[in-house]
């Protein structure tokens, strides 16, 4: 910076808090953690980070987060349309709380889901052999808590705010006139939503997408309680690094850890990348 | 305090805003940065006042080189376009805080802002906050604020933009006549060369970063010195064409080009003839004028606007006449009349491109 | 029909005059509108899937919570233990949120009030925490201070405990709950603009009378926005704060913690006792967020007019 002097006061300052702080408490931190992965060479680091139980832990991690963001693509964009669209008793409170996921602590959200989904709690119950919909499940029912559809409600419930935040202000923002233009040129209304609304908002979609993905991956207080946390069937990675840990293996621990940053890394980039297209789209 | 400005250039990543710039701002005076957007009159303006730094040049403030002094110590009232009036404060508190800062005793401070209110006609309105006035309003209390702590220069950038045409109009003459009472040196920013002309005692043209010509606004009006600033101020007829024999060929109008605009035989020119001009007769006067079809009469201006079309309908042509001149000739649509301009500037092409005036 | 009319939501559309006939109305808003039908089918799915997904864990902790009477909860929450976490949980975020507000404020001020190189990727560092997950936060500290760690060794040598002990519990909530109120000021001050800071400059104000009295009271609003969620994270961060607690109860335990152990322990009604306390302070973090969104908005509003 080859400037003479800056108008406003407290660059240096301001910048110095910003850059010493983080380096702290990420930069250093992190970058050792990518040391300390690389220290033990690199056999050490395959048997740890793709052991079968690691494999089975990654699996059931990336399914069941890529499953419950899909759910919210679709219950978060009927979330948002309702909220922006529609003017009905109710509408505020509805649209604060859609926060409650970020507000709620997650070990409260795992107790609670835990509780209502098991199959003595009062959602799980109907799902029993003897329940009003376990029963064409044949004799076994169908189990909600302690499987992987457990794993996927616990991370539904997490990352349902994502697509409802990033497609509300997109959807909000979308002038009036261009579906006016387009029913004047013979649209229908679904027509309309389809080639209109619906590519006008599908990057903020993806964004929110993602964004939910990313956030499902690494979740651990909401999923503990409720995944069964059974090795090779219902352990999700954040888990076996806390049991890694536990055992002292710090390299296991670490090769696990690194395998889940490079992949919320990944994320972070495509997350930059596509909201970057939805500025521009909603911009245009 | 006369503000010079020397060899001044800034750039903004690839996009050179001022190049090379200097300009002397006489003590006492009002000028007018005009140009249309991107000329650079606004970075002009907020170097001036410190709030940018220049990559090359100085500005002194008087015989002192105030380029790497602070804004804060610069003693300039600045005029921001939005006003820039602090939304949790009231009026009082807006106009006052030059003075707080300043460390001001309340019992100098109290007589000053009221007396400030008075000026700027808001008397009583002092308890009120700034999104409780009209647009004009805050522009009189920016003004103020800008004031308080008598700065020895007022900058105020684009100071009427953002208000409606009445509004302006009023304000125009208000700044005029604050201007002629207290005769600080003032320096402000617009596009509109009408608001220009009617408040300013030097007018400083400028395009693409660089100073087209400063004068006082009759100098500038009646001899421009470029195509930009003919083409800049005002409704303007237009022709291109290539200079032959020494003259320039308009349609059947032969208009001989004079060496000061530096044409040479065979060079494309750009022609600029005004509306107001042009003389519209029943009869041909010489090889000054040419045959020309009438299109349309506008008769509801101070002046009657008349369209007509040249050369079978290729070279369209706006006049603006007298009422009582018009009256005389009675001009209908398809009437065939004669049409010869009182004044022809001539400049050698290429003008480049030029916000579209006309 | 007639009942629908009563109650029917308004859609969110131009041209309505009373002048004319309902169907002429119904007409004009097809254009941007749906059927009314189709409107209170979409509205019914959307607060049955709301009630699924995020009405039921509320219901479940109150009900569980109260379910064996009041006596109970108040015991489940006045002993010992409990008040240790509690206790606990007020000292770390009575830390964290000051430093972490400090540093939100220099962020925000540098990334807004200043054009520099890498500013994009200042931006994606302060959103790291969000995209890492908590137990990964709480492993790179374990990896520093651990006992096994980097500094391991030399921490034992001298006797001084990160891991299993308050200082540990303290970065990882650092960790997990700075970006919230850097990221709500960006955003504001970003919208907001410059104009009035560079107004008190020229009109004399130095650096401080300029942030004191102009910037403060401008992003005060949103500051507060990002400190109670920063609060609320600080407060109820689980993963994080697990992997580096060492869970000694009545020492090292946060509110979260306590959760985690009772429910373990088949205390149901005490665990849900102690969970519905982070529920009330959820709610009502959620109340005063959307209180003072509103109150930001109509301030960005007012600014623009």
């Amino acid at each position: 910076m080859k400037r003479s002097h800056r108008v406003l006061p407290g660059f240096g300052l301001s910048l110095g808090i910003t850059l010493l702080y983080l380096s702290i408490l990420v930069l250093i931190p992190l970058s050792l953690l990518f040391w300390n992965a690389g220290g033990g060479g690199w056999e050490h680091f395959k048997s740890a980070a793709f052991s079968p139980r690691a494999l089975a832990s990654y699996k059931i991690t990336f399914g069941a987060s890529f499953v419950a963001a899909t759910i919210n693509l679709f219950a978060g964009m009927l979330i948002a349309w309702v909220l922006v669209r529609y003017r009905f008793p109710g509408r505020s409170f509805m649209d604060a709380l859609v926060d409650l996921p970020f507000a709620l602590p997650t070990a409260v959200g795992g107790i609670a889901l835990t509780t209502a989904y098991a199959p003595n709690g009062f959602i799980g119950r109907q799902f029993a052999p003897d329940g009003i919909i376990g029963r064409h499940f044949g004799p076994e029912g169908l189990k909600l808590a302690y499987t992987p559809i457990g794993i996927v409600i616990a991370l539904t419930f997490i990352s349902l705010p994502f697509v409802v935040r990033t497609v509300q202000p997109v959807l909000g923002g979308l002038d009036a006139q261009l579906e006016e233009a387009a029913s004047s040129l013979g649209a229908n209304r679904f027509q309309t939503f389809r080639r209109v609304i619906f590519p006008y908002i599908w990057p903020a979609l993806l964004t929110g997408w993602t964004l939910g993905f990313a956030r499902a991956l690494g979740e651990y207080g909401s999923v503990v309680f409720i995944a069964g946390n059974q090795p090779l069937k219902t352990e999700i990675v954040p888990l076996l690094i806390i049991t890694r840990l536990e055992e002292y293996d710090y390299p296991g621990a670490t090769a696990l850890a690194v395998v889940m940053l490079t992949a919320s890394f990944s994320l972070l980039l495509a997350i930059n990348t596509l909201s970057r297209w939805t500025n521009r789209r909603a911009s245009a | 305090m006369q503000i010079s400005v020397r060899g001044v250039s800034k750039n903004f990543g690839a996009f050179r805003a001022l190049d090379n710039v200097s300009l002397d701002i006489p003590q006492g005076q009002l000028v007018a940065l005009l140009g249309p957007s991107g000329s650079g009159k606004t970075t002009l303006l907020r170097i001036i006042a410190g709030l940018e730094a220049p990559d090359e040049g100085r500005i002194f403030y008087g015989d002192q080189d105030v380029t790497n002094c602070s804004t804060r110590d610069r003693g300039i009232g600045f005029v921001f376009q939005h006003y820039a009036l602090f939304g949790h404060m009231t009026i009082f508190d807006n106009i006052a805080f030059g003075l707080r800062v300043r460390k001001w005793k309340n019992e100098q401070i109290r007589p000053r802002v009221l007396e400030l209110l008075r000026l700027i006609q808001l008397e009583g309105m002092e308890k009120r906050f700034p999104s409780q006035l009209s647009g004009g309003q805050r522009q009189r209390v920016a003004l103020a604020r800008a004031l308080a702590a008598q700065p020895q220069v007022m900058l105020l950038d684009e100071p009427f933009g953002a208000l409606d045409a009445k509004v302006r109009a009023d304000l125009r003459r208000w700044i005029r006549s604050l201007h002629d009472e207290i005769h600080m040196t003032s320096v402000f920013v617009t596009h509109d060369q009408e608001e220009a002309f009617e408040v300013a005692d030097f007018v400083v043209v400028m395009n693409r970063g660089k100073i087209e010509q400063m004068g006082t606004p009759d100098e500038v009006f009646a001899r421009p010195a470029s195509a930009f600033v003919t083409d800049f101020l005002g409704r303007v007829n237009v022709f291109h064409g290539r200079v032959q024999n020494g003259k320039a060929q308009i349609g059947e109008l032969e208009v001989s080009v004079e060496a000061e605009h530096g044409s040479v035989e065979g060079d494309t020119f750009t022609a600029y003839i005004r509306p107001h001009e042009v003389e519209i007769d029943r009869e041909p006067h010489g090889p000054e004028s040419m045959q020309a079809a009438v299109s349309r009469v506008n008769r509801t201006g101070s002046t009657v606007k008349v369209a007509l079309f040249a050369q079978d309908g290729q070279l369209p042509i706006d006049v603006e006449l007298p009422h009582e001149r018009e009256a005389t000739l009675n001009l209908r649509a398809g009437d065939i009349v004669w049409v010869y301009p009182r004044q022809v500037r001539v400049f050698a092409a290429p003008t480049a491109s030029v916000e579209s005036s006309s | 029909m007639k009942t629908l009319v009563v109650t029917s939501p308004v859609p969110v559309s131009p041209t309505q005059s009373q002048a004319t006939t309902r169907d002429a109305k119904r007409a004009a808003t097809r254009a941007t509108s749906e059927p009314r039908l189709l409107q209170w089918f979409l509205i019914a799915l959307a607060v049955g899937t709301m009630g699924l997904i995020l009405v039921v864990p509320l219901f479940v902790v109150f009900s569980e919570a109260f379910s064996k009477g009041l006596e109970l909860y108040k015991a489940s929450i006045v002993n010992a233990e409990a008040m240790s976490a509690i206790k606990l949980t007020l000292l770390v975020a009575f830390v964290a949120v000051p430093i972490n507000t400090v540093f939100g404020v220099a962020a925000a001020w540098a990334i807004t009030r200043f054009q520099f190189k890498g500013k994009g990727a200042l931006i994606t560092l302060i959103d790291l925490p969000f995209a890492v997950s908590p137990v990964i936060s709480g492993l790179i500290f374990v990896l520093m201070f651990g006992r096994r760690g980097i500094f391991g060794p030399f921490l034992q040598a001298h006797d001084w405990k990160i891991i299993f002990a308050l200082p540990g519990i303290i970065l990882a909530t650092l960790f997990v709950t700075f970006p919230f109120v850097a990221r709500q000021l960006i955003a504001f001050m970003e919208s907001q603009g410059a104009e009035e800071e560079e107004a008190a400059v020229t009109l004399g104000a130095n650096g401080f009378q300029t942030f004191w009295r102009i910037t403060l009271p401008n992003i005060k609003w949103a500051l507060l926005t990002g400190i109670i969620l920063c609060n609320a994270r600080a407060m109820g961060e689980f993963g994080a704060v697990s992997v580096v607690s060492g869970h000694v109860r009545g020492q090292t335990n946060t509110i979260p913690l306590q959760v985690e152990i009772l429910y373990n322990e088949y205390q149901y009604t005490a665990s849900f006792a102690v969970a519905s306390l982070l529920t009330f302070l959820g709610l009502i973090t959620l109340g005063i967020k959307t209180a003072l969104e509103w109150k930001t908005a109509r301030q960005l509003k007012e600014g623009q007019t």
